[in-house]
């Protein structure tokens, strides 16, 4: 198998970036938008392996647990959010919940 | 004798304890009991003292007594120390015995105020702090005196508070004072940081060591210390509070604004007087300004209607002759003279307020009159004030005390005769203005009816202070007359004489035979005007420019109105100025801008969450940019 170069491996882990932002910016739905979230969160978790594999070093892997224990409980929390907005508002629309204005 | 020389203020100061305590709850009599009674017991236990003192021949003619120390800071450790030398014995004995005929005095006077409890209280305050001074071993014991009977001078000015107009002259009094006050307090921490003492014996003798006459540093001491003389003996330029201080009842007048505290600066300059003699220039001073106050405060007393307005103005001017006598260093004559004109002045102050209490509170000499048969106690009580004030000669005390002064001024170098002829002019004034309120209120068509009568405690203290104002200068007649030296004596080791008293000389007695006729054309004068009126005089008196005059002195020279021109109403000005508080306008800026900030601010927060995600990804950008460049 040949290997990636870790320049490739980091141009994935931007496009990955950019493309979870862009879901967190256009999407309205806000199960979209903790799914977009996630895109971006494991962009940074590949970042961090592919530096990790650079200097052979073991920290970017444990960070990478880090950031997947880190979506687990954002999820666990975001989930339970999302139910309870759609509870109140009987819609998932991210604008629609705009309720703490300043 | 005990150590109890500390009970003479306590008991007063005890007595003003219980009677504040009770709230004006306790009854009158009761009130009175504590309110003269302590006085009363101070005063037997002055005598006492003053027996066994005179007696016992101490080394140094000093008893020194150590309550407590106050407070030990490094080289700073003031004792609250009493001290009983000639001077404070005199003081003492003054303050005591005066202070309680007036107390005496007051419980019938008195008898009707609400606040009857409450005026035994500030007025036993006023004897404590009173005597605290006068037996003061050290300066900032003094102090402590000083401002304390500011306070009660205060409290007793206005003492009838529901007028404004008293707690007006309640206020003027103390700001004035005050001036005088903060001169005196920065006098202490100089000679403090100077000298590291204030025990008075201690920084006298220092003083004499450290500095040459003449030195700067004597002289911005000896300034400073009479500048708060200045404000508490109602001189020049301190003056005009004295007048106002009339809204006060009359005991209070008798016993704070002429026998007593107003001549607290007298006794301090005594006091210190070695300091003063290492400043010659402050000290010549002292005889300027007690010469320039004796003349204007008599010419203002000359044209007064108001009874008190009078006496206070004569009180101004006979403590001027005090500081004359200070001034060219005839400490025992200004004593002397301090001594017969509290027996006087506290005397014409009892006598005009038993004339007042039956006339329902008159104070108008123009509308009294006649009265000479109708209440022939407070007449002849009152003539012998005057007379005494006078210094009619032979038979009053104030003519012995005043010739000492002016004899003292007379013999004192070569500006001598000048500041004599002040005081010989004063003089004059005085047996004027004295005979004039005399033969005004007494004399001439009767206009009012007196109403009540006079119970012993008002007429026992006219009688006691009568008899002293006629015999209390026996104890010190010039050389011409008999020689009898008793009092100068007794001060001799306080307040030794400065220069060589020449015996029997012949212009001794040529200048008191001056003074004496010229007091006796001025009662002339005074029963040609206002009994005989005729008419030469009466033509001089209502021409245009002597009117001016005397509008001019009736307001005092115009000094309120000048203080209010250079120092009130600039003051007022500069507050209308500052209204809205100029440095509060900072921290106000702060409040405009944090809200301004927070409105903008506030105006991000839309609640939607994408939005902040899109600043979020815009921020990190930014910061990224920012890094990368300044890299």
């Amino acid at each position: 198998m040949a290997s990636v170069s870790p320049s490739q491996a980091l141009l994935l882990a931007m496009i990955l970036f950019a493309l979870g932002l862009a879901g967190v910016l256009a999407r309205r739905n806000l199960v979209f938008l903790l799914m977009s979230i996630e895109i971006m969160l494991n962009a940074a978790g590949l970042a961090f392996v592919v530096a990790g594999s650079r200097w052979h070093q073991p920290d970017g892997q444990i960070l990478f647990i880090l950031v997947l224990t880190l979506a687990a409980s954002e999820v666990a929390v975001g989930l339970a959010l999302i139910l309870r907005i759609h509870q109140r508002n009987a819609s998932l629309d991210a604008d629609a919940a705009a309720k703490l204005k300043g | 004798m005990p150590p109890i020389l500390w009970l003479i203020p306590g008991l007063p100061l005890f007595g003003f304890v219980a009677l504040y305590l009770s709230a004006g709850r306790m009854p009158h009599r009761a009130a009175a009991a504590i309110g003269v009674g302590s006085i009363g017991l101070a005063t037997l236990l002055a005598f006492a003292f003053a027996h066994w003192f005179l007696g016992a021949s101490l080394p140094g003619d000093v008893y020194l007594e150590t309550a407590w120390r106050w407070i030990t800071i490094g080289g700073f450790d003031p004792a609250v120390a009493f001290r009983l030398d000639p001077l404070s014995l005199v003081m003492m004995l003054v303050v005591t015995f005066v202070g309680f005929l007036i107390h005496l005095y007051s419980a019938e006077f008195m008898a009707k105020d609400e606040g009857y409890g409450r005026f035994f209280a500030y007025m036993n305050l006023f004897v404590a702090a009173m005597l605290t001074l006068v037996l003061a071993d050290n300066l900032l014991v003094l102090y402590a005196g000083w401002e304390g009977v500011g306070l009660a001078s205060y409290l007793l000015i206005g003492f009838w508070y529901r007028d404004p107009a008293n707690g007006a002259a309640a206020r003027k009094a103390f700001i004035l004072t005050r001036i005088g006050d903060t001169a005196f307090i920065i006098g202490l921490f100089l000679l403090f940081h100077e000298l590291g003492t204030l025990d008075i014996a201690t920084l006298m003798a220092r003083a004499h060591e450290t500095w040459a006459t003449g030195s700067a540093v004597a002289n911005a001491a000896a300034a400073l210390l009479l500048a708060g003389a200045l404000g508490k003996s109602a001189q020049l330029p301190l003056q005009t509070w004295l007048p106002d201080a009339m809204a006060g009842p009359t005991p209070v007048s008798a016993l704070l604004h002429a026998a007593t505290m107003v001549t607290a600066g007298v006794y301090l300059i005594a006091r210190t007087h070695e300091l003063f003699e290492l400043a010659p220039a402050v000290e010549f001073t002292v005889a300027v300004i007690g010469a320039a106050t004796l003349l204007l405060a008599a010419c203002s007393a000359l044209n007064q209607h108001d009874i008190k307005r009078i006496l206070a103005y004569s009180t101004m001017s006979q403590i001027g002759y005090m500081f004359l006598a200070l001034g060219v260093g005839a400490w025992t004559a200004a004593i002397f003279h301090f001594m017969t004109h509290a027996f006087f002045k506290a005397l014409l102050f009892l006598a005009a307020g038993a004339v007042m209490m039956r006339l329902n509170d008159e104070h108008d000499i123009f509308r009294m009159g006649g009265l000479w048969r109708r209440m022939p106690v407070a007449f002849v009580s009152f003539l012998i004030g005057a007379s005494s004030l006078a210094a009619l000669p032979l038979v009053t005390a104030g003519f012995y005390s005043k010739d000492m002064i002016l004899w003292g001024v007379w013999s004192s170098g070569p500006a001598g005769p000048g500041l004599w002829a002040t005081g010989f002019v004063g003089a004059f004034i005085t047996a004027l203005y004295s005979f004039r309120a005399v033969f005004v209120m007494f004399f001439g068509d009767a206009r009012r009816t007196p109403s009540g009568r006079y119970g012993w405690c008002i007429v026992a203290p006219l009688a006691v202070l009568s008899a002293l104002a006629l015999t209390g200068g026996f104890v010190n007649i010039p050389s011409a007359l008999g020689n009898v030296n008793s009092f100068s004596d007794l001060l001799a080791p306080v307040l030794p004489a400065r220069q060589e008293v020449t015996t029997a000389s012949t212009t001794q007695a040529i200048v008191m035979a001056a003074t004496s006729l010229l007091v006796l054309l001025g009662v002339y004068l005074a029963y040609l005007t206002y009994i005989q009126r005729a008419q030469v005089l009466r033509r001089i008196a209502t021409s245009s420019p002597a009117r001016a005059l005397a509008g001019f002195w009736f307001g005092g020279w115009g000094f309120d109105t000048l203080y209010e021109h250079i120092f009130v109403r600039p003051f007022l000005a500069l507050a209308r100025l500052n209204r809205n508080d100029i440095v509060d306008a900072c921290y106000g800026g702060l409040v405009v801008a944090s809200r301004t900030l927070n409105r903008a601010l506030s105006r991000t927060v839309t609640g939607r969450v994408r939005a902040y995600a899109a600043w979020v990804a815009v921020g990190s950008l930014a910061a990224l940019a920012i890094a990368l460049f300044l890299q």
